[in-house]
C-alpha cells in the first residue's frame, strides 16, 4: 500500500536520530550518587588464586568498596550455567560446569573478572585495580581446538578429567560407513573455521540503580531485548522476583548474537549496586571486548563426502570439534547441532549423513553466537566439500551441485537434523548468480588479468540457514485518541531498523501513516511479557507476524465500534485504508480510536481504547529457511599474495521483502562480515593462552578497500510458514561470503595445485601457500 | 589517565627549559602512539610539553636546493604540500599512505621520527632520501639517527625542529600495508640522490635499514633487472603472526623492483 507500506525501499525513521548522534546509549546514562565500577581481570590464561590482597586498594583515593568472588558466594548470589544438555548415544550427559560471576578458587582464561573496584571517579576506579594484587600459581594451560581432544592436554576442569566436554553423536558411525564404502568416489577436506572476536562498535557497558525503598532493581546495558536477561539475572543471579528487575537499552550499537547474552558483569553489576547501597557504572573499553565478550566459531572439521557414479551424494561424515573457551557460553556447546548448524547439510539432499560434535574446553574466552551461529560453519563446510567433489569427479563446480541440490518439487523437504524445509529456488539462486556475475564471460577475464601478471579466480557459494530462535514472542500494538500508533515490542532493534518496517506494517495493516508510527522498546517495563528479543533473524518473522494479529484484533474491535458509530451492522462494516465503511457511511480508524475512549460509544462491556496484543508461538518444526547463493570474483597478486575482491553478486531468497533497502543493508553487512572472517580476521592465542591479537592493532577488521561493488539481488519465493512469507535477512550475508571468497581463490590458485588455505587468506598465507607449491614442483 | 600538567608552549627554548625542569616530562607532537599509551596507562608522566603552539615548527619551505619540512606538520600537509609534489613526489606518496585520514591530520613528521616505530613509514623516507634531522641542538644524518627498534639518537632534552631533505633527481616509496593496523609490514623508498641511487626498508626489520647490494646495482644500472636476482636475507627480520620473516624479504625485492619500474 502505497510509498511506505510493504515492499517499498523506505528510509529509515531511525538514521537522523542516530547519524546526528542524538542516540542514547548505555555510557550516555549517569544516575546521581554513581560510583564507578572497574574490573580486575586475570592476566593468566590457567592459574590457580592462592589469595587476593585488597587492603592497599581499598585505602586508595576515592575508593568506595572493593568485592571478590567470595563476597558473592557469601551473599548467596547465584551463577551462569550453559542452557544446552547434551549427551552421547550412551546416554552419559555432558559435563556442565557452573560459571561464578567473578572467579573463584581459580582462573581460567586470560580477562577472566576477579574482582570489582567501586571508586568514586573512573580514574580512581582504575588506579586502585591496579593495587588489587592476586597471589597465583600459574598451571599448564591449553588454547588449541584440536589440541584439547588430546588426552593429554592440560584440563581446564580436572574434576572431569578430560576436555571433551561430550562426545555428541547423530547415529553410531557404522550405520553410514556401509553407504560410504560403496561411493565410487570419496573427498574429504579438513577446516580450521577461525575464532572471531564479534567487536559491535559499543563496547559492553551498565549501569544498575537499586532502589531499596521499592527492592527495585534497574539495570541500563546494551541488550539485544532485556526480557531473557531480566529473567536471567533476576531468578539465576540475584534471587528476586523477575518484576522487581527491570532492563533497559535505549540504544544499542551493534548486538551480532553477543549482546543477547547474560554476562557475569552484569550480575556484579546489579549486585555491587545493591550491596554498596549507590549506583554502579561500569563502563568496558575496547580491550575488554577483546577479553570478555564472548567470542564466535572456532571449529576443526574434518569430513567425508562419498559420491556415486553420477556425482550423486551417497554419504556424508563430518567431524567437528567446537572450542567452547573456559566455560559453556548460554548457548556455545549447541552452536554446530541444534543451535544454529542445525542446518548442516545444507541445500543438498543427502540422506546418510553422520555427525559427530565434540564440545571441548580451552582456557580461552568462551564462545558463543555470532552472526550465523553455526549456520556459517556448516555452509562452509558443505561448499568446501563440493568444491572437492567437483575437483574429483571432474564435473563442474556448479553442475556438482545442481545434481546435489534439495529441488522444489521435493518440498517440503524433511532434513537429517529434522526441520522441515517449506519453499526455496536453489537451482534457480545459482542460475541468476551466475548469469548476473556473468560466469560465462569469466575465461576472458581471467585472460585479461593473466597479461598483466595476475590471477584471477572466481568462485560460488550455495547456503541455507534456519531462522527463528526462541519459541515466543509477543506484540502489542495500540491506537490511542490522537489517533497515533504505538507499537511496544520486546523485539530490539539494534541497528535492524524496527522503527522503520514496524511503522511500514502498521500503515499497511491499518492504514495509520507511516509519520504516525512510533516504536517503544528496550524497556521490559513496557515489552509485552512474551516476548524474547531480536537475535536469530527472527524479528521480521515473529515481531511481523505479532503486529499483524494484533493489528487484526484492532480491525474486529474496530468494526464493532464502527458499526455502532454508522449504525449499522457489524457483519456490514468493512476496513480497508484506514477507513470502516458500511453502506454510504465511513468513518476513519482515527475517529474509532477517538471514540473507543469513551464507553458510550462501545458495545455493551467492551473495554475501551484500540490496544491489542499477540503471542505468537511456534513449533519447534517452523523455522523459515532463509537461503541464497553468492559468486565471488578474485584478482590476486602471486608477487604480494594479495586477493583483492573484483566482483561479488548475491542472490538472496529472504521470503518476502519487507523493504528492500533494509535488507540490502543487512545483505552487505553480513557479506562484510563473512569476508572478514575469510580474508582479515583471525584470533590469535599463544601456546600459554596469551591472547596475541587483543587490539585493532593486530586483528583486523574488514575495510571498504577489502570489497568491490556487490549487486545484491533476491530471488524471493514466498516462506509459506508465515502469513507475512518473509524468511529471516540477517545472517545470509555471513553464511555465503566465506564459501564464495574462498573458492574464487582457490580457483585462482588453480594452476598451482593448490586445494585449501585455512582462513583468514591473508597476503602471508597465500605467498606460501605458491611458494610451497612451487618447491614441490620443483623437487 | 593518570593525572598530569599540560603545558603548550610558545616557543621551543620554552618547551627545552620546560624538559629539564619537570619530574618527568613527555613531549606530544600528534600524540599518535602517546595517546593510546597513556590511556593504557602504561606511561604516567608527570608533564606533558605540547608542541603544537609553536609556529615555527610548522609548515614547508624550500631553502636553496633542499625542502624543509616543520617537524610539527602533519603528514596530511606533507602528502597535499604543491612544493612537495613538485620537488620530491615521493615523500608525498609517503605521508599519504601513513595510518588513515584521522592519523594524517594529527601525526607529525618529527612525531613520528622520534618514535622510531619499526614499522613506521617515514624512517624510509627520512634515510632513503638523506635528510638531516635538525634539533634544538645539532644536525643529525638519517643514517646515523635511526639507531635501533624505537631508538634514535636524540639526547635527553634534545627537540626536533626540521627535517632537511635535498631534492633528488627520483623517488619512489612502495608499501605493503598491514592488514589490521595500516602499518608497513615492509616499505621500501628508492632514491636516485644524483649521486646514486638508496634503497631504504621500513617495517621489515627492527629498525630501517638499506639494501646496499640493490643500491649498487641500480647505481650501474637502473633497471628492475638489475635486481631482480638480488634476495634479502631473511636472517634477522622480523616474524610475526602476519608475515614471516622470508615472506618480508621476498616483498622486499617485489616492492623494490615495482619502485624501480615506475620510473617511466
Amino acid at each position: 500500500m502505497g510509498q511506505f507500506g510493504i515492499g517499498q525501499p523506505v528510509r529509515r525513521k531511525e538514521d537522523v536520530r542516530l547519524l546526528t548522534g542524538k542516540g542514547v546509549y548505555t555510557d550516555d546514562v549517569n544516575i546521581d550518587g554513581q560510583v564507578f565500577g572497574v574490573f580486575v581481570r586475570s592476566p593468566q590464561a590457567n592459574a590457580v588464586i592462592n589469595a587476593i590482597d585488597i587492603e592497599t586498594a581499598l585505602a586508595a583515593e576515592g575508593v568506595v568498596a572493593i568485592y571478590t568472588g567470595e563476597d558473592l558466594a557469601a551473599d548467596g548470589v547465584g551463577t551462569l550455567e550453559t542452557e544446552v544438555e547434551m549427551a552421547d548415544l550412551a546416554g552419559n550427559p555432558m559435563f556442565r560446569p557452573k560459571r561464578t560471576l567473578l572467579a573463584t578458587g581459580k582462573v581460567r582464561f586470560l580477562g577472566e573478572p576477579v574482582a570489582i573496584v567501586l571508586a568514586e571517579t573512573q580514574e580512581q576506579a582504575r588506579a586502585a585495580a591496579e593495587l588489587v594484587m592476586v597471589d597465583y600459581d600459574q598451571l599448564p594451560s591449553i588454547a588449541s581446538t584440536a589440541g584439547a581432544v588430546d588426552p593429554s592436554s592440560p584440563p581446564v576442569w580436572p574434576e572431569h578429567g578430560s576436555n571433551v566436554s561430550v562426545h555428541w553423536e547423530n547415529r553410531p558411525a557404522s550405520e553410514i560407513d556401509v553407504h560410504m564404502e560403496r561411493a565410487k568416489t570419496r573427498v574429504t577436506v579438513d577446516i580450521v573455521n577461525n575464532r572471531l572476536v564479534p567487536n559491535p562498535m559499543e563496547p559492553r557497558a551498565a549501569v544498575a540503580h537499586f532502589d531499596a525503598a521499592t527492592g527495585m532493581m534497574t539495570l541500563y546495558a546494551p541488550t539485544q531485548g532485556g526480557r531473557r536477561i531480566q529473567g536471567g539475572l533476576a531468578k539465576g543471579i540475584l534471587k528476586i522476583p523477575a518484576d522487581k528487575m527491570r532492563v533497559i537499552s535505549q540504544d544499542t550499537g551493534g548486538g551480532f548474537g553477543i549482546r543477547g547474552k547474560l554476562y557475569p558483569e552484569l550480575g556484579v553489576v546489579c549486585w555491587a549496586a545493591r550491596r554498596s547501597g549507590r549506583p554502579v557504572k561500569w563502563r568496558g573499553d575496547r580491550n575488554e571486548t577483546f577479553v570478555s565478550d564472548y567470542h564466535g566459531r572456532d571449529q576443526v572439521n574434518h569430513a567425508e563426502l562419498g559420491l556415486d557414479e553420477n556425482g550423486r551424494v551417497v554419504a556424508l561424515k563430518v567431524h567437528t570439534i567446537l572450542n567452547v573457551g573456559a566455560y559453556m557460553g548460554e548457548n556455545g556447546p549447541r552452536l554446530p547441532i541444534s543451535g544454529g548448524g542445525r542446518i548442516i547439510p545444507g541445500v543438498y539432499d543427502i540422506e546418510n549423513f553422520y555427525f559427530s560434535v565434540k564440545p571441548v574446553f580451552t582456557n580461552t574466552v568462551p564462545t558463543d553466537t555470532y552472526r550465523g551461529a553455526g549456520r556459517p560453519e556448516a555452509n562452509f563446510l558443505m561448499e568446501r566439500l563440493m568444491d572437492a567433489a567437483a575437483d574429483a569427479t571432474g564435473l563442474a563446480r556448479d553442475e556438482i551441485r545442481r545434481r546435489n541440490v534439495i529441488r522444489q518439487d521435493q518440498m517440503p523437504y524433511m532434513t537429517q537434523m529434522g526441520l522441515l524445509i517449506d519453499s526455496g529456488d536453489f537451482i534457480g539462486n545459482m542460475d541468476m548468480a551466475m548469469e548476473h556475475s556473468d560466469w560465462k564471460g569469466f575465461e576472458a577475464r581471467r585472460k585479461e588479468s593473466e597479461k598483466n601478471g595476475r590471477l584471477r579466480g572466481i568462485g560460488l557459494g550455495n547456503f541455507v540457514e534456519a531462522a527463528g530462535g526462541r519459541p515466543t514472542e509477543e506484540m502489542r500494538v495500540r491506537i490511542s485518541a490522537d489517533g497515533k500508533a504505538t507499537v511496544f515490542a520486546g523485539t530490539y532493534s539494534h541497528g535492524q531498523g524496527h522503527e522503520t518496517v514496524y511503522a511500514q506494517l502498521i500503515e499497511e495493516y491499518l492504514g495509520v501513516p507511516f509519520d504516525d508510527v512510533s516504536l517503544v522498546q528496550g524497556d521490559t517495563a513496557t515489552s509485552p511479557m512474551g516476548s524474547a528479543g531480536t537475535f536469530g533473524s527472527r524479528s521480521s518473522w515473529m515481531g511481523g507476524l505479532g503486529i499483524r494479529r494484533s493489528s487484526d484484533a484492532i480491525v474486529a474491535k474496530g468494526k464493532k465500534i464502527a458499526a455502532k458509530l454508522l449504525q449499522g451492522d457489524e457483519e456490514a462494516v468493512s476496513f480497508e485504508n484506514g477507513v470502516f465503511s458500511a453502506g454510504a457511511g465511513s468513518v476513519t480508524i482515527q475517529e474509532v480510536a477517538k471514540a473507543a475512549q469513551e464507553p458510550k460509544n462501545l458495545p455493551e462491556g467492551m473495554e475501551p481504547g484500540l490496544d491489542e496484543s499477540f503471542n505468537v508461538k511456534r513449533d519447534a518444526e517452523l523455522f523459515n529457511f532463509p537461503n541464497g547463493c553468492h559468486v565471488c570474483e578474485v584478482e590476486i597478486d602471486p608477487d604480494l599474495g594479495i586477493a583483492q575482491i573484483v566482483g561479488y553478486t548475491a542472490v538472496d531468497d529472504c521470503g518476502v521483502v519487507l523493504n528492500p533497502f533494509i535488507v540490502h543493508g543487512q545483505v552487505y553487512g553480513g557479506i562484510a562480515q563473512g569476508i572478514g572472517q575469510a580474508l582479515t580476521e583471525n584470533t590469535v592465542y599463544d601456546a600459554e593462552g596469551q591472547l596475541m591479537t587483543g587490539s585493532f592493532m593486530d586483528y583486523g577488521m574488514p575495510k571498504a578497500q577489502h570489497f568491490s561493488h556487490i549487486e545484491a539481488l533476491f530471488n524471493e519465493v514466498r516462506c509459506k510458514t508465515n502469513d507475512l512469507g518473509v524468511k529471516g535477512a540477517g545472517e545470509a550475508g555471513a553464511c555465503g561470503a566465506p564459501s564464495a571468497f574462498v573458492s574464487a581463490v582457490m580457483n585462482a590458485l588453480s594452476p598451482y595445485g593448490i586445494k585449501h588455505i585455512d582462513m583468514p587468506l591473508t597476503p602471508d598465507r597465500i605467498w606460501q601457500a605458491i611458494a610451497d607449491a612451487k618447491s614441490a614442483k620443483a623437487a | 589517565m593518570q593525572d598530569f600538567t599540560f603545558h603548550m608552549p610558545a616557543a621551543v627554548a620554552d618547551a627545552a627549559s620546560l624538559l629539564g625542569s619537570c619530574e618527568d616530562p613527555k613531549l606530544i607532537a600528534g600524540g599518535m602512539t602517546l595517546l593510546p599509551t597513556l590511556k593504557q596507562r602504561l606511561a604516567e608522566p608527570t608533564d606533558l610539553i605540547d608542541l603544537g603552539a609553536i609556529a615555527d615548527l610548522k609548515g614547508v619551505k624550500r631553502e636553496g636546493d633542499q625542502i624543509v619540512v616543520g617537524a610539527m606538520t602533519c603528514h596530511a600537509d606533507v602528502a597535499a604540500s604543491e612544493l612537495v609534489l613538485s620537488t620530491i613526489p615521493g615523500l608525498a606518496m609517503l605521508a599519504g599512505q601513513i595510518g588513515d585520514p584521522a592519523v594524517r591530520h594529527r601525526g607529525t613528521i618529527g612525531g613520528s621520527s622520534a618514535n622510531a616505530d619499526p614499522a613506521a613509514d617515514y624512517p624510509a623516507g627520512l634515510v632513503g632520501l638523506c635528510a638531516t634531522v635538525v634539533t634544538n641542538q645539532r644536525e643529525i644524518p638519517a643514517d646515523d639517527f635511526f639507531t635501533g627498534l624505537f631508538d634514535t639518537a636524540l639526547e635527553p632534552g634534545e627537540i626536533i625542529t626540521a627535517m632537511r631533505f635535498p631534492i633528488p633527481k627520483w623517488s619512489h616509496y612502495m608499501k605493503l600495508r598491514h592488514p589490521a593496523s595500516g602499518y608497513a609490514v615492509v616499505g621500501v623508498m628508492v632514491v636516485d640522490t644524483g649521486a646514486g641511487v638508496r634503497v631504504a626498508v621500513t617495517g621489515a626489520g627492527p629498525s630501517v635499514f638499506r639494501v646496499a647490494a640493490m643500491e649498487e646495482a641500480l647505481s650501474k644500472d637502473f633497471s628492475v633487472k638489475s635486481i631482480e636476482a638480488i634476495k634479502v636475507d631473511a636472517d634477522g627480520l622480523n616474524a610475526d603472526m602476519h608475515a614471516s620473516a622470508a615472506y618480508r624479504a621476498h616483498v622486499i625485492t617485489v616492492l623494490a623492483k615495482r619502485a624501480v619500474a615506475a620510473r617511466g
